[in-house]
């Protein structure tokens, strides 16, 4: 008995050996991939879109960031560890040693001050879009090359999230003292990759860093990310000229790979994504500014049907309010459909609908769709959306612009009505919701409303630390938010990603922000 | 019948149009053939209202990728949208664009063609130079460059950037046409004459040259009506043209109608039948119309 428990033991010691050594990752070899949209520029600090963080972001480390092959846990990267005082107001993080920049100048901890005070406090001409994550930090210092601390005016719940954010780029204290906007045009980082060209229109391509503080890391040679549009992607896969795509793919996309002759060689990944369509009324023009009009266009929205419909042609799929149906701190459903816009009866909603123009004098109104040229799921929604303000009477100019001078409208102003992506590198509330915020205290919110009300709600929830009075809170916000109308939650998307089975150590998760350094990937080739 | 310009005043007159219409049928059947299908199409732009079924833009999920038959003669798109009803509308864009295109480009072109060959010397050569820079560059390159630069700009339902850039590589085509009608004529005694009288340059072009170069005008204008409504097609497709949810041909081909062509085959052949048709028909009227006016044939 014994001697065949021992032969099974050794047979599945082998077997486990065996397996484990079919999973060794192999080093060598270019990850090429597409990437449907171009950065506006390169600067990370400015950015809220997928098209700089794929290309760019392998090039950059960060303080800590989220790890997908960990189910979002927060990992360092620079911080080799960390601290969080008794009082929640001062963290304290170690950083690796020997972490260089590709021009072989030295890592420390001044860049990481540095970096994070550009976050902060912006200079003169600097875009930072996430600066109202850092409101509560009071202080940045670093006592010794390898250490840095951070002490905040207040407790923060979302703190080390807010740290973690992928745009959150190291950048070198030196080139940004000597020109802030030095990382608009220029890619200097630490990361496991360096730049090596960059053709717009074509690809952006990177080497592997051979001085790189993770020894032995990366796996790859380099990395070549091609610029194409979406449509162009299914065909580029099926050619061999791209190996995948890490934004995500719509339902008959991925029908088209899995269906296609030689579909063993795809992986499937499946999942809710942590990204809402929202429409974001400029409330500082009419007739915006108006309320009722604002809850017409809200109403006139077929979410329940519409999202249904629209899941089978493009990647939205759930209905839900400002965070993710499913995530603990959402609206259920139950509360959801006793608030406009989320009533089951849509004709009604649309009568009132009409009733409210008609009150406000925009019987025949006419507004114009601030959208992107992006396919998916940008023109199936802006089609959707059209349609369905057109039954409550209201015409709809069709505006879609290329990625740079979207977000450029977004951030000057320059728009009535536009349909916007809410992203998030993970389920976090007080990220989510700096979306929504006065524009004062968050650039990324584009509404420019002066509802100081959801500033307070945010602040109050991010100092919360007792679960159920944080969520009240949050519902509170969402309420608030759902009834006011600045915004409107049309729905979230659903993510679909197909890649070639060579493609090894890349992680599925919610966010296509996720698991984009490229540190762990290798090609089984 | 023709009458040959005796004196200034005199130019090339044609017979009555009723007599015009009938000889061209009689002479012509193919022409007459493309004229029917344009008719067509003129019918459908002009009476889309009336004769599309369904709104082109109305989102119906409950009739999703429907195919031909039943209420849905072409069948439906991913949105649910009528296809048969989309064709109708978007005769209103591709002739809309195509003949403005066509019109603006071949009048342009026409006027620097006969100054080029009524001053000739530098201008004629300053001219000719632009002319060839203009035709060294694709077609289509040309237009989505001017595209891109331009942008979009609306003007009463039409983006006049678009047609602009559509006229663009008309321009040079027509002018070399042009230049050379107007440097078979320029030597003519009636031309002479008008000089003699006094007439300004202006009236001599406008009024004594560019009735003389109306024939290839008019055929060249009606070549170039399909190779507009092809280019506008084209650059929909590339999505430098209009945009969803306007009904437009190529557009329609485009996007995410490349998901749906296993599933719903008729999503893009039954716009790319009705690209083929129009440029068929125009090509094919364009010819004959050639055929009937040009003298050395006639003769």
């Amino acid at each position: 008995m014994r001697s065949v428990s021992t032969l099974i033991g050794v047979a599945a010691l082998a077997l486990a050996a065996g397996t484990a050594a079919a999973e060794t990752p192999k080093r060598g070899g270019t990850l090429n991939f597409a990437v449907v949209a171009e950065p506006p520029n390169y600067d990370c600090h400015a950015s809220q879109t997928f098209a700089l963080l794929h290309p760019v972001s392998p090039m950059y480390s960060y303080l800590v960031k989220y790890d997908s092959s960990q189910d979002g846990k927060i990992v360092g990267d620079l911080a080799k560890s960390w601290t969080i005082s008794p009082d929640g107001l001062t963290y304290t993080f170690k950083l690796h040693e020997g972490v260089k920049f590709h021009d072989g100048s030295p890592l420390t901890s001044a860049d990481v001050k540095a970096s994070f005070e550009r976050i902060a406090n912006p200079p003169e001409g600097v875009v930072s879009l996430r600066k109202s994550t850092m409101q509560d930090v009071a202080a940045i210092e670093a006592p010794d090359a390898a250490t840095v601390v951070f002490r905040l005016k207040g407790v923060n719940a979302s703190m080390l999230d807010n740290f973690a954010s992928p745009f959150h780029c190291i950048y070198s204290a030196a080139k940004i003292k000597e020109e802030p906007k030095f990382p608009e045009r220029n890619i200097l980082g630490s990361g496991a990759f360096q730049f090596v060209e960059y053709v717009r229109g074509s690809h952006l391509s990177a080497k592997r860093f051979d001085g790189y503080f993770r020894k032995d890391l990366p796996y790859l040679d380099g990395y070549k990310a091609f610029f194409v549009k979406s449509n162009a992607v299914v065909p580029g896969m099926l050619g061999g000229q791209f190996d995948a795509e890490f934004r995500g793919r719509t339902p008959s996309e991925r029908d088209q790979l899995l269906k296609a002759p030689g579909n063993e060689r795809w992986v499937l990944h499946e999942g809710p994504w942590a990204t809402v369509n929202i429409v974001i009324f400029n409330v500082t023009k009419k007739p915006f500014d108006d309320p009722r009009v604002r809850k017409a266009l809200s109403l006139a929205i077929d979410r329940w049907g519409g999202n249904e419909a629209l899941s089978k042609i493009t990647f939205v799929k759930a209905t839900g309010g400002f965070l993710r149906p499913g995530y603990a701190y959402a609206l259920p459903e139950s509360e959801l459909v006793k608030l406009p816009g989320y009533f089951r009866d849509i004709e009604k909603s649309r009568a009132e609908a009409r009733q409210l123009l008609k009150e406000a004098g925009q019987e025949n109104l006419s507004i114009k769709l601030h959208n992107r040229t992006v396919g998916e799921p940008y023109t199936p929604l802006g089609v959707f959306l059209i349609d369905q303000w057109k039954r409550i009477g209201v015409t709809v100019e069709h505006s879609q612009v290329e990625t740079a001078p979207y977000f450029g409208n977004l951030v000057e102003g320059k728009f009535d009505v536009a349909l916007y992506p809410v992203t998030v590198p993970a389920d976090e509330v007080t990220a989510q919701h700096q979306s929504y915020l006065t524009n004062a205290k968050s650039p990324i919110s584009y509404s420019r409303h002066e509802d100081k009300r959801l500033d307070e709600l945010w602040d109050e929830q991010s100092r919360t630390l007792d679960p159920d009075k944080r969520k009240a809170l949050v519902h509170e916000f969402e309420r608030h938010l759902i009834t006011q109308n600045y915004s409107l939650s049309v729905n979230w998307w659903q993510r679909i990603i197909v890649h070639h089975k060579k493609v090894k150590g890349w992680h599925f998760s919610p966010s296509h922000f996720q698991g984009q350094d490229l540190i762990g990937v290798w090609l089984d080739q | 019948m023709a009458v040959v310009a005796t004196t200034p005043a005199q130019v090339e007159t044609l017979p009555p149009r009723g007599s015009l219409l009938w000889q061209f049928v009689r002479t012509q059947p193919l022409g007459l053939i493309g004229l029917l299908i344009i008719v067509l199409y003129v019918a459908f732009a002009l009476g889309a209202v009336w004769i599309a079924p369904f709104d082109p833009e109305a989102v119906d999920f409950g009739a999703m990728l429907a195919p031909p038959g039943g209420e849905h003669l072409f069948g439906t798109d991913q949105y649910g949208r009528d296809v048969f009803s989309r064709i109708v509308y978007g005769a209103r864009t591709a002739l809309a664009v195509g003949i403005l295109s066509s019109l603006f480009g071949c009048t342009l072109g026409a006027l620097m063609g006969a100054a080029s060959g009524y001053f000739g010397g530098r201008i004629d050569t300053a001219i000719q130079r632009v002319v060839d820079i203009m035709l060294s560059f694709p077609l289509i390159v040309l237009a989505m460059v001017v595209v891109a630069v331009l942008g979009k700009k609306n003007l009463a339902g039409i983006d006049v950037n678009l047609i602009t850039a559509i006229a663009l590589p008309i321009i040079p085509k027509m002018a070399r046409v042009a230049r050379s009608s107007t440097l078979s004529i320029v030597t003519m005694p009636f031309i002479d004459a008008a000089r003699a009288a006094g007439f300004s340059h202006t009236r001599i072009i406008l009024r004594h040259i560019t009735p003389n170069i109306v024939a290839p005008y008019l055929i060249m204008a009606t070549a170039f009506i399909a190779q507009a409504i092809l280019l506008e097609a084209s650059l929909s497709f590339l999505g430098l043209g209009v945009t969803e949810p306007t009904p437009a041909w190529g557009l329609m081909l485009s996007g995410t109608s490349a998901d749906f062509y296993q599933t719903a085959p008729w999503m893009i052949l039954f716009p790319g039948a009705a690209i083929t048709l129009a440029v068929f028909a125009f090509n094919l009227f364009g010819d004959s119309l050639r055929d009937w006016l040009d003298p050395k044939l006639k003769s």
